[in-house]
């Protein structure tokens, strides 16, 4: 019986492996280290400047923000906030949704989670993706994306990219990308490197307890081991009982 | 159970693991118990809501007063009148604690005027009988309509107690105690930080 | 102490129920890994009591307030997060232990004569923590909670005649809104786990009246010694505790490990698109049912036979409904002489293993869309319908094959060895 089950078991596994994975084709892998709080900071950073006016981070705190990346009240007033606010506030965004609706047809949606419901991976490329497309209403348009309403709001260090076709045959065929040469202040190295700080920064938002949850985790389980060995002794005692 | 010796039972080892089970498991169930008992403690939100507030008060002229929300309990800002200041003294004998020895403000704020600066009264708003929330009545004499020796000040519509102008209880009222006064201090001659003491201050 | 007892006992059965039910309750010496999962299944039902309370304290059923007020137990409240953790994977770790549990019962013959209401009642907690699940799964608010209570709420109106009102009647609007979260949220906190947990009291009630069974199906209350206690039984009280607690903490290893190292489980637990708050506007790309639902879900979406009276979408939803009343009918199903798959012969073991094969590939085609090739061969659908034909056969025709089973004599007494572990 158990080498049937064990059987059945071999035979279903890789039929069951990752059922809910797949769709997503043509991602970029980005790196994420939430240890890395100099990546992180920069991620905020570029959060705050390029992110923040558009987007809200409702379910954070500046305070908390601060507290987990190790930047002090004072610089996260200076570096991350508005005017006006207080350090325990929520990341919430100055623009009012009613204009967001009339300026880009849709409310930018809050970002406290996007790396939970949209995967590092999908923000990497997307980010990446942006490229000039004169009949979209923005002026950009992305691959991973079609016809978002968002506009590439880090054109100012990426530069200008354009989306190269191929014709093949009656179609036209994505190719790949073009930059517009020194139309970017960053080159493809360091646009690489803020686009994945800006990623780690979103998977730190999307769960900010996650270190403590790998620490506590690591003691939980050394805890249980720990106690695993008296309580399969006392078993084993006891059951000396039974014959 | 009682012949368990003669079964060949160990009696002391058996007793020493199930007692060293129980005392590590006893450490475990303490230690799960931890985050429910804390997670009942205030959240993050809470103490954002009861964190200092800043409050501009260039704007406040003399004889005004404001309120603002300090850890959701009201609190008065008075800009004292230089005859407000003065009519402190001429209420002293009605007071119940005027010299403010009941610890009902920080030290910095233990002297005649319950402040930091003669002029400004930062107090907060609730009645120390049962809570209530004074309303201010800041005229002199019989026009007050709480009798020709009231030098203005703050009178409970629940139960009728009294304060001077600078929340100090007077005898024969239900209230026992002057009026709270919260830990402040001056950013610059413009600002106030409610909730937080004066630096050099413990 | 012992005055206090007999205060005690004069007023109350303390001694009694502690005897009956423990110290003197006899339960077959020859207990298996299998035997773990029921224990393990109330301790998980406190654990979704206790941490259940707890985040009861922090959220709000308000369609407007209830993403946001799970987010803030998951950043602002101390030690939140751990709630919330323990009470989401706690639900799927409850269908893993309760399906191992019902396994258990499978293989071993445990529903049979005399423990018949013993598989009923638990029958009863299988739908109840069905109920359970569903309604607890929309009080995140997320987009797939809403648009999964949209898709299941909407199989009553299957239903001829009553079937439109009845899903107005339950959502308490036209469409999903403040009004059902409110109403799941009042049967996911209170009604439902009272009636849980009563349910799982009539369960041990009824099992300690008949006595466990075991691996070998064999009834141990046969053999007894002079002083009328099973020869073959040993009192569940301390052998059966100190056993539990091993299992307990190996369990806790695991169900820890995922709570603090994969707390989604690969999307498995908490889905990606529950990220995103409820929205009536946009349907996520892919409405899959959490895990545990879906091969009951493969069965729904089988039946695409239009020409069956009243249409395919009742007979797919009559078919999923029959896929757990069979379960109940097992007792009757079963006619083999003997109890538990040690002793039955190949018929019976083949059957079983192709009813779990195809119970494995109905929950994997439960997460696929079904006009998709993700097998070999045919389509989702073919295969969910093979699939859906040897699950309702292997209960059906049970009453014929299982007669037929060449099975193998069974012993009187159990198989017990020692350092078997």
């Amino acid at each position: 019986m158990r080498k049937l089950l064990i059987s059945i078991v071999m035979f279903l596994v890789p039929v069951l492996a990752f059922p809910a994975g797949g769709g997503d084709e043509h991602l970029e892998s980005v790196f994420i280290n939430l240890r890395d709080k100099a990546s992180l900071q920069r991620g905020a950073k570029l959060f705050s400047n390029y992110c923040l006016s558009c987007h809200s981070a409702a379910y954070s705190r500046y305070n908390r923000v601060g507290k987990d990346l190790g930047i002090s009240d004072e610089n996260i007033k200076e570096h991350l906030m508005f005017a006006g606010e207080k350090v325990g506030d929520l990341m919430t965004t100055t623009m009012p949704v009613e204009d967001a609706q009339r300026w880009f047809g849709v409310a930018p949606p809050d970002l406290s989670l996007i790396a939970r419901s949209r995967t590092p991976d999908w923000l990497y490329t997307y980010m990446k993706s942006f490229y000039i497309d004169d009949s979209s209403p923005s002026g950009w348009n992305n691959t991973v994306f079609e016809n978002v309403a968002m506009p590439n709001v880090l054109y100012g260090l990426q530069g200008n990219q354009l989306a190269v076709y191929e014709t093949n045959g009656d179609n036209k065929v994505f190719a790949g990308f073009e930059m517009e040469e020194n139309t970017g202040t960053m080159t493809e190295v360091e646009f690489d490197q803020a686009v994945t700080d800006l990623v780690n920064f979103l998977v730190y938002l999307g769960e900010p307890a996650v270190l403590k949850r790998y620490k506590i985790g690591v003691f939980v389980l050394l805890f249980l081991v720990v106690l695993l060995i008296p309580c399969y002794l006392m078993k084993k005692e006891y059951w000396r009982d039974v014959h | 159970m009682s012949d368990m010796n003669e079964n060949g039972v160990d009696v002391k080892r058996r007793r020493f693991i199930t007692m060293t089970s129980s005392a590590v498991g006893a450490v475990g169930v303490a230690a799960a118990a931890v985050p429910f008992v804390v997670s009942m403690s205030p959240s993050e939100r809470a103490k954002a809501a009861g964190a200092p507030v800043e409050v501009d008060i260039s704007k406040l002229e003399p004889g005004q007063m404001v309120r603002v929300e300090w850890r959701g309990k009201p609190v008065f800002i008075l800009n004292r009148t230089k005859e407000m200041e003065q009519g402190l003294n001429k209420v002293t004998p009605e007071l119940k604690d005027p010299d403010s020895v009941d610890p009902q403000q920080p030290g910095y704020a233990q002297n005649e005027f319950r402040s930091l600066k003669p002029d400004l009264l930062v107090m907060v708003g609730l009645c120390t009988h049962l809570g209530c929330a004074p309303v201010d009545n800041f005229e002199v004499g019989a026009a007050s309509g709480l009798g020709d020796d009231w030098q203005g000040g703050f009178f409970c519509p629940c139960h009728g107690s009294k304060f001077d102008l600078a929340g100090r209880v007077y005898s024969g009222v239900p209230a026992q105690q002057n009026m709270v006064i919260p830990p402040y201090s001056y950013i610059d001659d413009n600002h106030i930080l409610i909730g937080v003491n004066p630096e050099g201050v413990a | 102490m012992k005055a206090f007892i007999d205060w005690m006992d004069e007023r109350f059965p303390l001694t009694k129920v502690w005897e009956e039910h423990l110290s003197k309750y006899y339960a077959p010496k020859n207990f298996n890994f299998w035997y773990y999962f029921g224990s393990l299944a109330l301790l998980i039902l406190v654990n979704q009591i206790v941490t259940g309370i707890f985040l009861t304290m922090h959220y709000k059923p308000d369609a407007a307030l209830a993403f946001a007020s799970v987010e803030y137990i998951m950043r602002d409240v101390p030690w939140g997060w751990l709630m919330r953790y323990l009470h989401a994977i706690g639900a799927s770790m409850f269908f893993v232990v309760v399906y191992l549990h019902m396994f258990r019962g499978l293989i071993y013959g445990s529903y049979r004569g005399p423990r018949e209401l013993v598989w009923i009642i638990g029958c009863i907690i299988f739908v109840a923590l069905m109920a359970e699940a569903f309604m607890g799964y929309l009080l995140p608010w997320g987009n797939m909670s809403f648009w999964g209570a949209q898709v299941i709420i909407s199989l009553f109106g299957a239903i001829p005649v009553i079937g439109e009102g009845l899903t107005e009647w339950i959502r308490g609007d036209f469409v999903i809104s403040d009004a059902t979260l409110n109403r799941f949220f009042a049967f996911h906190v209170i009604m439902m786990p009272l009636i849980l947990v009563f349910l799982v009291f009539l369960h041990i009630v009824a099992l300690h009246q008949v006595g466990s069974n075991n691996p070998d199906g064999i009834e141990i209350k046969k053999n007894k010694d002079e002083n009328g206690i099973p020869l073959d039984g040993i009192p569940f009280h301390p052998y059966y505790t100190v056993k539990d607690i091993v299992g307990v903490i190996v369990f806790l290893m695991i169900f820890l490990g995922i709570v603090f190292f994969a707390p989604t489980f690969f999307g498995l637990f908490l889905e990606k698109d529950n990220f995103t708050p409820a929205n009536a506007l946009q349907t996520p790309p892919h409405i899959v049912p959490l895990w545990y639902f879906t091969p009951f879900y493969s069965i729904l979406r089988a039946v695409v036979w239009d020409f069956l009276p009243g249409g395919a979408k009742l007979w797919g939803v009559i078919a999923m409904g029959l896929s757990i009343v069979v379960i109940f009918l097992l007792p009757w199903l079963d006619r083999s002489p003997v109890k538990s798959i040690r002793y039955k012969g190949w018929i019976y073991k083949t059957a079983l293993v192709l009813f779990i094969i195809a119970f494995f590939i109905l929950a994997y085609l439960g997460f696929k869309a079904p006009a998709d090739t993700d097998l070999f061969w045919f389509d989702n659908t073919r295969w969910a319908q093979i699939c859906m034909f040897i699950y309702f056969g292997f209960f059906l025709l049970m009453p014929i094959y299982s007669k037929m089973d060449p099975t193998k004599p069974v012993p009187d007494r159990v198989t017990f060895s020692k350092g078997g572990h």
